[in-house]
């Protein structure tokens, strides 16, 4: 069996060449071989959704595709984020300001679950939102605070995307 | 202005929200990877273990010379037992570790670890705490006759005659399942191994870290100097990383042997096997009740199943005890009797969890009173003011000292927010639908911030409890706070920063709090029992105190005044009623470079502090309101209300946080997670499609009210707040549960309640699902 | 948790895949989304030697409406039925149906075909075949066969799909005039795997039901179409007594087995439950 082979992948629109073996999941790969680490892993059986990434643009479990599956898609991860100049996506800023977060494990793959959904579809009701983010698991906030911080970075996508 | 009391946004967030966290697999991938073979049977002889040619393979065999884990009660009753870092001549559990394999990276380790081959003999595995304590019920450790590894009991001399005169005696039975803490992140550590100097550096997800050196110093016969555990940022923890764990000191002899670094970095299907459990209780009690609802005694017998070792440090004294010392809660009665036993099965070790036995207590007392005002035809909310602790200090009977609290305010509080009259009047309409909501109060204190006394009481040979604070302001004027407590997400950081900044009149953002490095922080006890605030809390305020002394004393002389006419405030020290002033940076510039001047500061500014507090009861009032559906079983719940107090708020949007976290947990300990082993002891529930924590769908809005008592037993008026909604969620859940099922007089006693559970009850109580 | 090493193909054309297919057989799986496969894997509970990813097959990607019905590539995910494919009864259930399964970032790379070859007893895709009388392609390189649901599921997790065939579509049947869907599932969580559900369809007509489609999904070792309780329904008034009466025959049809999330008895009175509530969704 042919352990290993050489690839590139397309994240946050810089190209990576790796050389791995094909059963490394996308997360592996991003984390070990890209160094990437901001993307975690947390059940590797696709419950948890901590390692949730986007792949052209939909949010989809990075441990539950190979890396080498990857390649010719764009990928974003949450170090694709921010703006270039450094400065917070709505959606980062929300969470800072609303106490989004606590430990911080699971967040980038809320954040990246979110951004997809939302570039989407900006106008999710609460409801909606709440169905969203059971995509994903937390522990720490009881998720109060990610709702709403999901609900406030929302309100400004919108407002971003009819001006 | 002050900083305390702000809902300041966290100095911790920018890193973990950019993906710039430094978790510790994240610092892992060039070491070589670890990977534990467990036992897949709960109980055995191991007759060989057959080793793959060439592969890199230990067994205990490999570690002779080093000690088991072995924590110790200094109490008659107490049957120590110890934990092997990996399983000798027999296995106790399934997923004990009997091997452990080292690879170039985690699939390869994985699929040598495949490889290796235990034989074991099995025997029948001892797995539910009854069966245990059934008369000729097998050993599960030579060392503790009946599987019992500890015991308290108590009654006072007025009991039986309580039981005697009582107008009604309600005796009810209470099952928890076993929960994990399942934090996001599992554990993990890397050791690496520095051949300059022969030490080992344990970068591990733990929240104790000073406490893991001790731990595997001894265990290995090594000198703490030669080792320095960080705990980097952590994903979570709940309790379930404060123990010492095998799997930490076997890496560390890996390192040292291998003279190079090695990673283990758990999956979730290993946490489950083998990370810490909790809860498992069965609480048989009974009550003795005048005819208007005072409560006049409890007789409690309490099991808990505590796995099949004691965790270190705390021991498996922490969960009967617990249950021991605070089963009254925050009711006044006199009569007490209770026996409370800690038993060993072949199961998972039970450690800490998020609420330590007060979940559980705190359902028995609230669905006990409950249970006895439909009995007695008394209002629940009624029964509650009548037995509520009103006069403070009050002391229990089992001689737990309670500083003030609002016990009465809170419930009364919660009652008129909640609006009952129209529940009750939306409860009807609905019945008459074939629809069943509910409303469950719960009412509870959360002992927290208590110090060496505390632990003493327990005759823990290790005493935990302190916490030194070493506060530094350098020539620049920025401050380092280094800290023995490790928080792991609570943003006590940011919160600490806030207490130096109040004092120190400067920017908390001027002040950086250093924790998680035993080369770099005070020997401390870590982050666990709600306590950083109060303790630590306390610590860094008297250590910044003593600290804004010497810069009053620095500035005084600088400004040739008196150091009582100097006030610290926005970054100056300034004359009192004038406008004269110094930069505060330009004085700590002066301490360091012109020491001569200030021979009552020395040279620098730097203070410490201890602080060791006996204790402090947060309380709050929980209000569930749940809808019941007959044909499912399930339950969902629509209202959340906490009246909570826990004392002057350093930093609200914190609290609420800790709040509604915990809640969630007390929520999915009422109705949704349960580790489950069959009665062979495997495990049946080790993924989070079978094992399940609540989604964001489950969990209501949470309605958060605080009082604040200031409390007298703290240096900063706080209460700790971290385990209070996981204590006292259950019970109002069950409350509610049983109130939307009253017209079929169902009690709700076990947790969780899941939809199978409620259904049972109904069938049994001729409900068909059409109602 | 990291898979078994496996040799790993991505054909670029369905005939390299039956290829490969007909070559390895046994040893190898179909990588389609991967959702159901790919945990299987990191649990070490799957360990196939070859992988075949299909996801480059274009042309098993398209998800085709008409007047006969639907037509989905294997391919499609489920994420294509968040909003209905057309304005047909049968896509409106469909994009009802689609919001059980799982959750958001699993539906943008889970599979129709792959959930229906996979055959999970608590699949709403394979509920919906079932109860619907899809018709599924399958392909070798021999060539094309139709299999209609009722010979399609053969058990737990087994299908009709053999070893060296490829599933490559499913057809279902345009709805009759007038039907409408009624659908209910119970699980413990959002997303999760149903602990029991019912797809129901009726045709009523001045209170009385004309015609009736009746499925049951977690509640034996495959999704069973209620043919018994359909004639029982057709011609009977539209109302709660009809729908308890056919609750209780669904009841006495379903052999659920009992796990740690509900005993065999819990999982009867489920059954009744989401019968009667679907049965009440599809003629209100």
């Amino acid at each position: 069996m042919a352990e290993s082979r050489t690839f590139t992948l397309n994240i946050n629109g810089k190209a990576h060449t790796v050389n791995a073996a094909p059963r490394k999941s996308l997360a592996d790969v991003l984390r070990e071989d890209c160094g990437l680490t901001g993307t975690h892993v947390g059940c590797e059986h696709g419950v948890c959704g901590a390692c949730t990434v986007l792949v052209d643009g939909k949010p989809v479990r990075s441990c539950l595709m190979f890396g080498v599956q990857a390649e010719g898609a764009e990928i974003r991860t949450v170090e694709g984020l921010a703006a270039a100049d450094g400065s917070l996506h709505p959606l980062q800023q929300a969470f800072w300001e609303h106490h989004g977060l606590q430990c911080g494990f699971c967040t980038p793959g809320f954040l990246m679950l979110a951004v997809g959904a939302l570039e989407e579809n900006p106008d999710m009701s609460d409801d909606d939102i709440r169905d969203l983010l059971s995509s994903n698991l937390c522990r720490c906030t009881g998720y109060q605070n990610i709702v709403k911080s999901v609900r406030v970075a929302a309100a400004q996508m919108r407002g971003q995307a009819r001006s | 202005m002050t900083w305390i009391g702000r809902r300041l946004r966290r100095f911790e967030d920018p890193a973990l929200l950019l993906g710039r966290g430094s978790f510790v697999a994240d610092r892992s991938s060039t070491a070589a990877a670890v990977k534990f073979v467990r036992s897949p049977v709960a109980a055995g002889t191991i007759l060989g273990i057959d080793i793959p040619d060439g592969a890199s393979v230990f067994t205990a065999r490999d570690l002779a010379g080093t000690k088991p884990i072995r924590p110790i009660l200094e109490r008659p009753d107490y049957r120590a037992v110890g934990q092997p870092l990996l399983a000798v001549d027999r296995v106790v559990h399934t997923g004990q570790a009997v091997a452990v394999v080292v690879g170039r990276d985690q699939a390869d380790a994985e699929d040598l670890a495949e490889q290796v081959y235990v034989d074991i003999d099995p025997s029948a595995a001892v797995v539910d705490v009854d069966a245990a304590l059934a008369e000729g019920a097998r050993q599960v450790h030579a060392e503790a006759p009946g599987n019992v590894l500890v015991e308290g009991r108590m009654k006072t001399p007025g009991l039986d005659q309580a039981f005697a005169e009582a107008a009604a005696v309600v005796a009810i039975t209470l099952r928890s399942g076993r929960q994990s803490a399942a934090p996001m992140e599992p554990r993990g550590g890397l050791a690496e191994f520095d051949p300059a100097s022969g030490r080992v550096t344990l970068t591990a997800s733990v929240q104790m870290p000073h406490m893991l050196r001790t731990g595997i110093a001894d265990v290995l016969g090594m000198r703490e100097t030669d080792l320095r555990v960080v705990a980097p940022d952590v994903g979570g923890g709940f309790g379930q990383k404060m123990s010492l764990f095998p799997e930490y000191a076997v890496l560390v002899w890996l390192a040292r042997h291998l003279r190079r670094d090695v990673a283990w970095i758990e999956d979730r299907r290993e946490n489950f096997l083998a990370a810490s459990h909790s809860r498992d209780q069965v609480f048989g009690v009974k009550g003795a009740f005048a005819a208007d609802g005072r409560l006049l005694g409890i007789d409690a017998d309490l099991r808990s199943n505590v796995g099949a070792f004691s965790c270190y440090p705390v021991t498996c004294g922490v969960e009967p005890l617990m249950a021991f010392a605070e089963l009254p809660g925050p009711y006044d009665f006199a009569e007490y009797g209770v026996r409370s036993r800690g038993v060993t099965t072949n199961t998972c070790m039970m450690a800490p969890y998020r609420g330590v036995s007060r979940p559980m207590l705190t359902l028995t007392m609230e669905r006990l009173m409950d249970v006895a005002a439909r009995r007695l035809g008394i209002d629940p909310w009624d029964i509650r003011r009548r037995n509520l602790i009103k006069h403070f200090p009050h002391k229990s009977p089992t001689g737990l000292v309670y500083d003030p609290a609002t016990y009465l305010e809170a419930m009364e509080a919660a009652e008129q927010r909640i609006g009952l009259g129209e529940f009750r009047a939306r409860q009807k309409r609905l019945r008459d639908e074939g629809r069943y909501i509910g409303l469950g109060v719960s009412v509870f204190s959360e002992r927290s911030g208590y110090g060496t006394p505390a632990f003493a009481a327990r005759k823990m040979q290790i005493v935990p409890g302190y916490e030194n604070v070493d506060c530094t302001m350098d020539p620049s004027g920025y401050v380092d706070v280094r800290i023995g407590a490790s928080p792991h997400g609570q943003g006590l950081k940011t919160a600490l920063a806030q207490l130096v900044a109040d004092e120190l009149g400067i920017s908390p953002e001027h002040v950086r709090v250093i924790s998680g490095d035993t080369d770099a922080t005070p020997y401390g006890w870590g982050t666990f029992a709600s306590r950083s605030m109060v303790i630590a809390g306390g610590a860094t305020k008297l250590a910044a105190t003593k600290l804004a002394d010497k810069i009053r004393l620095v500035a005084a002389t600088l400004l040739e005044v008196e150091p009582e006419a100097i006030e610290l405030a926005d970054g100056l020290a300034r004359v009192r009623q004038t406008n004269r002033s110094l930069a505060i940076a330009d004085a700590a510039r002066a301490a360091y470079h012109q020491s001569y001047k200030f021979p009552a500061v020395g040279a620098g500014l730097r203070d410490t502090a201890l602080y060791d507090p006996g204790g402090t009861f947060s309380n709050a009032c929980h209000v569930a309101e749940v809808e019941v559906d007959i044909g499912t079983g399930g339950v969902s719940i629509s209202r959340f209300l906490v009246v909570e107090d826990a004392g002057v708020l350093i930093n609200p949007m914190i609290v609420d946080g800790q709040i509604a976290g915990g809640v969630a947990q007390g929520i999915a300990n009422a109705l949704y997670e349960e580790v489950v082993y069959d009665d062979a002891g495997n495990l049946l529930t080790a993924s989070f499609a079978d094992y399940l924590p609540p989604t964001a769908a489950e969990i209501p809005e949470i309605d958060i009210v605080h009082m604040e008592t200031i409390s007298p037993a703290t240096v900063t008026g706080a209460k700790g707040v971290g385990e209070g909604g996981a204590i006292g969620a259950p019970a109002a859940v069950l409350n509610a549960i049983s109130d939307a099922l009253s017209p079929f007089g169902i009690e709700a006693l076990e947790m969780p309640a899941t939809p199978d559970r409620i259904r049972d009850l109904l069938r049994k109580a001729g409900i068909s699902p059409h109602g | 948790m990291k898979p078994a090493r496996f040799d790993y193909h991505r054909p670029a054309r369905l005939a390299e895949a039956l290829e490969l297919l007909s070559g390895h057989g046994g040893n190898c799986k179909v990588l389609a989304g991967g959702q159901s496969l790919v945990p299987a894997m990191n649990f070490r509970l799957a360990r196939p030697e070859i992988l075949i990813d299909i996801n480059d097959l274009k042309e098993l990607g398209r998800l085709e409406d008409g007047a006969q019905g639907l037509r989905i590539g294997a391919l499609v995910r489920h994420a294509a039925f968040h909003q209905p494919a057309d304005d047909s009864e049968l896509s409106r259930l469909l994009s009802r149906v689609v919001r059980h399964i799982a959750h958001y970032p699993i539906r943008q790379r889970g599979t129709f075909g792959g959930s229906l070859a996979h055959a999970d007893p608590a699949s709403e895709w394979c509920l919906v075949a079932a109860t619907l009388s899809a018709e599924m392609t399958i392909a070798s390189t021999a060539g094309e066969r139709k299999v209609p649901a009722d010979q399609f599921f053969r058990g737990l997790f087994t299908t009709a799909v053999a070893e060296n065939e490829l599933l490559t579509a499913i057809e279902i049947p345009a709805l009759p005039p007038g039907a409408r869907g009624g659908f209910y599932e119970f699980s413990r969580r959002a997303g999760d795997f149903a602990l029991a559900m019912a797809l129901a369809v009726l045709v009523v007509d001045g209170g009385v039901i004309r015609w009736a489609r009746l499925g049951l999904g977690a509640a034996a070792d495959r999704p069973l179409r209620l043919l018994p309780v359909e004639r029982m329904l057709e011609g009977r008034l539209a109302d709660a007594a009809t729908f308890r009466e056919a609750a209780a025959a669904a009841r006495d049809l379903a052999s659920p087995s009992g796990d740690i999330h509900g005993g065999a008895d819990y999982r009867k009175d489920l059954v009744a439950t989401v019968v009667e509530r679907a049965l009440t969704e599809a003629a209100s």
